[in-house]
């Protein structure tokens, strides 16, 4: 078992996540995050997909991915050969000024950022790959997480190597 | 040219070589059947109920090997669809339903008749379709029709807002299609063909598992030329049946949980395996752990995702099954091959003699029955079976004869398939007799499609092996669960014979092998429907059996 990204360039309209979704539902696959957005061509969208599984599963994804008609292009990320990032909020509740120090302190060594401030809380904005979230998570829990959410995993392979559509 | 959604619809499926649609009218659809109204170059046949359309198409597309259109309105419409088109699905059957839909604005609000089947119909279509624009009709049917008849077969669903059929555009039918996402590869790499011919040439007991591939690429010629050329047998999967002609020295018959013995044993026993259009599933390899895992595995599919998703093979080719087995035959060609009767022949052939069918009994029996039909029926019949004991005596004991000539519900396995899809395989070929062989819980599901086939002349022919129980299930009960029949005993309703005289069909019910070969003969002739009642015994079983989970070396007979 292990963690694998997949991107893949699908047709940017209405019922293509619900198509891609419901794959992975019916084929019995977990998605461990998936995330959707905008990318360099008009009409088309980039997912990016984490998994977890084995080798023959992510074989199989791909494929289930790549037979869907609206699926343009898919690609495997290999973890060392890419860059993975995912962006999270973090509202923690600081009810004095040592717990206000604290967290300025670690948001600065997580080079996060403070976009909000008031009495009593914060919110740090962190990116970093998920395991680097995860630890700033973890640090901050004993002070009080009041909200907390994460966009999931974006990720592109390093150097010129791209995954694009074909004109 | 400037027209409505619904005349672009009808136009666009002209332009496709339309000439027939199964379906029901209703609100959501009302539009397109005005249009259909005056329409001279396309049949429209009225069903009886949506799911008989589907199955209809479905039988049409496996007979004509080319798309089968069924329609139907919106809501309770379009659900109806469902199981049929869910069964073209599993069996890769290019099947297009249309669907009415309450109008755009509507959508959403849970309007009289709505459902979402775009959703619904998702996991079940290869591609699905809903109009959002009146000009874009068009493109949208012809990339219809190419999806569902490119690569690997399977239906497409186009969802048409009521709105869509009324409203009046510019629409273009040149539009060229081009879809990104959908390049099927058909032929097959150099290399991988090189590399199979090495396994096969080296093999000293080689199979063929032919599987319905064969029959969408149309690859039979090849199949045999090749099996010739390797003196390999030929093992078909349940959808491959009919792929090779069963009288053939070098055919084995099917291989699976209802397998004949031949061909169970002699696929255990090879050691290279070339398996063209098949998907391994479940019914066909038994326990998959110990399916052939001795054996070299090579694996010809168009679709990708089917290599390696139930069983390990050791070289995949993805191509049309045509292409890759006509590039397999000139690499045997150019390197002189072709091999002699060999020792593995001999012992094939000691095999499928030990294995032969003995001629029909006295008996009024379900095999005796089909054995009898084989001879009676001339060659080109096409038969269709409903789904239980009746299609698994009807895969072990009819002998098809002539390629492409027997359907049925493989991978879904609808009870109530065979007698709307023998419609509409009838309605494909007028001038070939069409028989349904059924069994009495099946036959219940679709009989009142007797209408259709009554009021819009088809006539087929019904043979309803009537044991009077869900068989199959109660056949398990019988030997897996200390015969507590639960819930499978039919108590002989209804009267079958009186059910087709009711719809202005023939009912006959016979009662000796004698009997039923003369109603044979003449409802071979019959310009109407005829329902043949044939009593057999409660407890006759389908046998051989590999019991659930278990190996094909376990066979039970």
């Amino acid at each position: 078992m292990g963690e694998y990204i997949l991107a893949a360039l699908v047709e940017h309209k209405p019922g293509v996540l619900h198509k891609v979704s419901n794959m992975f539902r019916k084929r019995n696959f977990n998605i461990e995050s998936i995330t959707v957005g905008a990318c360099e061509t008009k009409d088309v969208a980039r997912m990016t997909i984490t998994i977890q599984g084995d080798e023959a599963t992510v074989e199989q994804v791909v494929k289930q991915l790549q037979k869907l008609i609206d699926v343009i292009k898919v690609s495997r990320l290999e973890p060392g050969k890419s860059v993975v990032r995912e962006l999270a909020l973090v509202k923690i509740y600081t009810a004095d000024s040592k717990a206000k120090s604290d967290i300025v302190n670690y948001a600065t060594i997580f080079r996060g950022r403070i976009v909000d401030v008031s009495r009593d809380s914060m919110i740090i904005e962190i990116t970093g790959s998920p395991a680097k979230i995860d630890a700033f998570v973890e640090l901050v829990k004993p002070y009080g997480i009041k909200e907390f959410a994460r966009t999931g995993v974006v990720a592109m392979s390093r150097g010129l190597k791209s995954l694009k559509v074909e004109e | 040219m400037k027209m409505s959604g619904s005349q672009a619809l009808i136009e666009s499926l002209k332009r496709e070589g339309v000439k027939v649609i199964f379906g029901i009218p209703g609100g959501a659809i009302m539009p397109v059947y005005d249009v259909l109204y005056d329409e001279k170059e396309i049949r429209h046949i009225l069903m009886r109920h949506e799911q008989c359309a589907a199955h209809a198409a479905d039988g049409y597309a496996r007979v004509m090997r080319r798309p089968g259109v069924c329609m139907a309105t919106s809501g309770p419409g379009a659900t109806n669809l469902v199981t049929g088109i869910a069964n073209a699905y599993m069996d890769s059957s290019p099947v297009i339903a249309i669907t009415g839909q309450v109008a755009t604005h509507m959508i959403g609000k849970d309007a009289f008749q709505e459902i979402d089947i775009i959703g619904i119909t998702t996991p079940i279509t290869k591609c699905n379709y809903q109009v959002r624009r009146v000009e874009d009709i068009p493109r949208i049917v012809k990339e219809a029709f190419y999806i569902t008849s490119t690569g690997r077969p399977g239906p497409v669903l186009i969802d048409i807002p009521r709105d869509m059929q009324t409203g009046v555009a510019e629409v273009d039918f040149n539009v060229k299609i081009n879809i990104r996402g959908y390049k099927p590869n058909i032929e097959p790499h150099p290399l991988q063909v090189k590399k199979a011919v090495d396994i096969l040439v080296n093999s000293e007991r080689p199979i063929i598992l032919a599987g319905g591939g064969v029959h969408w690429s149309k690859a039979y010629e090849e199949l045999l030329t090749l099996a010739e050329l390797l003196m390999a047998p030929v093992a078909t999967t349940f959808m491959g049946k009919g792929v090779i002609p069963e009288n053939h020295p070098l055919a084995l018959g099917c291989i699976g949980m209802h397998g004949r013995i031949e061909a169970n044993k002699s696929i255990m026993a090879a050691d290279a395996i070339l398996a063209v259009g098949v998907r391994f599933s479940d019914r066909s390899t038994g326990k998959v752990d110990e399916f052939c895992h001795d054996a070299k595995i090579i694996h010809i599919d168009i679709d990708p995702s089917e290599i390696r998703k139930n069983v390990p093979v050791h070289l995949p080719i993805v191509a049309d099954a045509k292409m890759a087995l006509k590039a397999i035959i000139d690499e045997l060609i150019r390197r002189g091959f072709k091999r002699e009767r060999s020792e593995w022949i001999k012992r094939i052939e000691l095999l499928k003699k030990e294995c032969e069918d003995s001629e029909p009994g006295k008996e009024l029996t379900a095999v005796n029955a089909i054995k009898l039909l084989r001879k009676v029926l001339p060659e080109n019949t096409i038969v269709a079976t409903e789904v239980g004991q009746n299609q698994m005596w009807a895969s072990l004991h009819f002998r098809v004869l002539k390629t492409g000539t027997f359907i049925s519900s493989g991978g879904l396995g609808t009870m109530g398939f065979g007698f709307p899809a023998s419609l509409g395989a009838k309605v494909a070929m007028p001038d070939v007799p069409v028989v349904d062989i059924a069994g009495d819980g099946s036959f219940l599901m679709t009989e009142q499609d007797l209408a259709t086939s009554v009021v819009e002349d088809i006539p087929v022919i019904v043979m309803v092996l009537n044991n009077s129980s869900l068989g199959m299930v109660a056949q398990w009960q019988r030997l897996f669960f200390g015969k507590r029949y639960s819930h499978t005993d039919l108590r002989g309703v209804p009267d079958f014979v009186k059910l087709a005289e009711a719809f202005g069909a023939r009912g006959v019910r016979v009662n000796s092998l004698n009997e039923l070969e003369q109603v044979l003969r003449e409802a071979i002739k019959s310009d109407v429907t005829v329902v043949i009642d044939v009593p057999i015994p409660k407890e006759e079983d389908v046998l051989p059996i590999v019991p659930p989970g278990k190996s094909l070396k376990d066979m039970i007979y």
